[in-house]
């Protein structure tokens, strides 16, 4: 099987730029990738890229150049990004191509997502009742996880800390200011057990990654990182998922799990032998439930992880070492490639202040969302 | 069960009725789901009113309007506790939960169906909508 290699990654700021719209941002990320292999744009044979409020991603060639290239918009909520890097990866893989663009961007407005019951197959009166947040459903799931598997506030209050901390050591952050174990334990509820500070914002921010088969990046750089796993997938049967005003009595796998085995057996590796991983923290709760479903540990370990500080930094399996999407914020076309843009920069040891300090040899990053998908994929040196 | 007011909508408890039942949909595989759609194949069956609390959770902020139907403003707004009942043996359904200090809420205690007044309508009158409540 011959492998993808990623070569080029750019990336513009995350948090709030009101001078720029999303599709530049995502233009600034493409033309720091380019750069960053070495390649102009005409060097670029195909693209997929997708945003979900920030615009169509192809419009971009108006500004970087009318070559003709192919390029495709991807839309798979916050799946969107891990969608669109299988989809250059099963390009290159072909043989099809040998060098290609991924990128993901996004705009969201202000507060929490607004959500159209309609667009979901729901009736109206589940969005006038005061259901259809995402926030509840974040708050349900870790309540009830809480409850089942002994894990408490203690847990969620270390994850943020952990996150901010963080994001204060990295520039590109949204967050950039560590705050302490007191500060995010008073912070205001927002959805019981969830605090204000336990939550990631909808924001803005873009990334940009240069794909290409092993042959170009031999002529490229003499340190490409390996794409040695990608998959997207969906929920199965029973799985507690986003705006649901049912669920089956019967519990059921979501996607998370199904991604995860799926990345594992294409890497021919477990999760013993990922040593960086970036994890969806849409809130506190997910990034703990993610650890378990992503099989880096039992259900419940997560408390003693985080009590002894297994997931910090200096750990022994570093989790969103980039602050995630607590301190990044989270705009959905650009999460999925701002985990792997982190962990292609820490494998290459360009990390800077929040440098993992042990030797890395693979990574792994991992995306859930509605309604009910999931992107996973595995990295290596 | 007399009461001023009209369903917010249709076809998701029986009304006007004594002993109002939610109102699920079962499928040709029988998979049943709340609320009936009325999908191609699917029959209406009325739901359990007893269960159990699931998981739950308070919505402390003023939801965005549209869709919330509430008329309150940010500082007026009144937190209002949600979650999932089981009904045994059919279905959890998604519910607003009344009657209850969130203190109080545990995973695992029975509650029970019951149809309130949560919203308004522009002309005042009183909109009914499913929710649950603690067993005494």
């Amino acid at each position: 099987m011959s492998d993808v290699a990623i070569v080029g990654i750019g990336i513009h700021p995350f948090g709030r730029t009101p001078d720029r719209t999303g599709l530049e941002q995502g233009a600034f990320a493409v033309r720091q990738a380019l750069a960053d292999a070495g390649i102009e744009w005409g060097d670029v044979q195909f693209a997929y890229g997708g945003s979900q409020d920030g615009g169509n991603a192809d419009t971009m060639v108006e500004e970087l150049g009318l070559t003709g290239l192919q390029f495709i918009n991807v839309a798979n909520g916050c799946a969107t990004g891990g969608s669109a890097l299988i989809s250059a990866y099963g390009a290159i893989r072909s043989g099809q191509y040998d060098l290609g663009l991924v990128v993901g961007f996004d705009k969201h407005e202000q507060g929490s997502f607004r959500v159209r019951p309609a667009d979901w197959g729901l009736p109206e009166w589940y969005g006038e009742v005061g259901f259809a947040l995402t926030t509840q459903f974040f708050a349900m799931k870790i309540q009830r996880y809480m409850a089942l598997h002994g894990i408490t506030d203690d847990a969620l209050i270390r994850v943020a800390e952990k996150a901010f901390a963080n994001g204060a050591l990295n520039p590109n952050a949204w967050r950039r200011r560590a705050l302490s174990y007191e500060e995010i334990a008073q912070s205001t509820m927002i959805s019981d057990p969830l605090r204000q500070y336990m939550f990631c914002s909808p924001g803005e921010g873009a990334v940009a990654l240069i794909l290409t088969s092993p042959k170009r990046a031999a002529q490229l750089t003499r340190h490409p990182v390996w794409l040695k796993g990608a998959t997207m997938r969906t929920r199965g049967a029973g799985s507690f998922e986003v705006f649901s005003p049912s669920l089956s009595v019967e519990d059921g796998e979501g996607a998370s799990p199904i991604a995860a085995r799926a990345a594992f057996a294409m890497a021919g590796i477990g999760p013993e032998d990922i040593d960086i991983a970036q994890l969806q923290d849409t809130e506190s709760g997910a990034e703990i439930m993610h650890m378990a479903e992503n099989g880096f540990c039992r259900d419940g370990e997560q408390e003693k992880w985080l009590r002894e500080g297994w997931t910090r930094l200096d750990g022994r399996l570093p989790v969103n070492t980039d602050g995630g999407c607590l301190a990044n914020g989270e705009p959905i076309g650009a999460s999925g490639l701002r985990q792997v843009y982190e962990t292609v920069l820490q494998l290459r040891g360009d990390a800077g202040a929040r440098q993992v300090p042990k030797p890395l040899r693979t990574g792994y990053t991992h995306v859930y969302g509605a309604p009910g998908v999931s992107a996973v994929t595995i990295l290596a040196r | 069960m007399a009461m001023e007011g009209k369903p917010l909508a249709d076809n998701v408890f029986t009304w006007p009725s004594d002993d109002p039942a939610l109102i699920g949909g079962v499928d040709e595989r029988g998979r049943l789901r709340f609320p009936f759609m009325g999908r191609a194949g699917e029959r209406p069956i009325e739901l359990a009113r007893h269960g159990v609390l699931w998981s739950w959770t308070v919505q402390r902020f003023l939801p965005k309007q549209p869709p919330y139907l509430g008329r309150e403003t940010k500082a007026a707004f009144q937190p209002f506790a949600l979650g999932y009942v089981e009904l045994p043996g059919q279905v959890r359904v998604e519910t607003r939960l009344v009657d209850c200090d969130p203190a109080d809420l545990r995973i695992g205690m029975p509650m029970r169906l019951t149809i309130r007044p949560l919203f308004r309508d522009e002309q005042g009158q009183d909109l009914l909508m499913y929710a649950f409540r603690p067993v005494a």
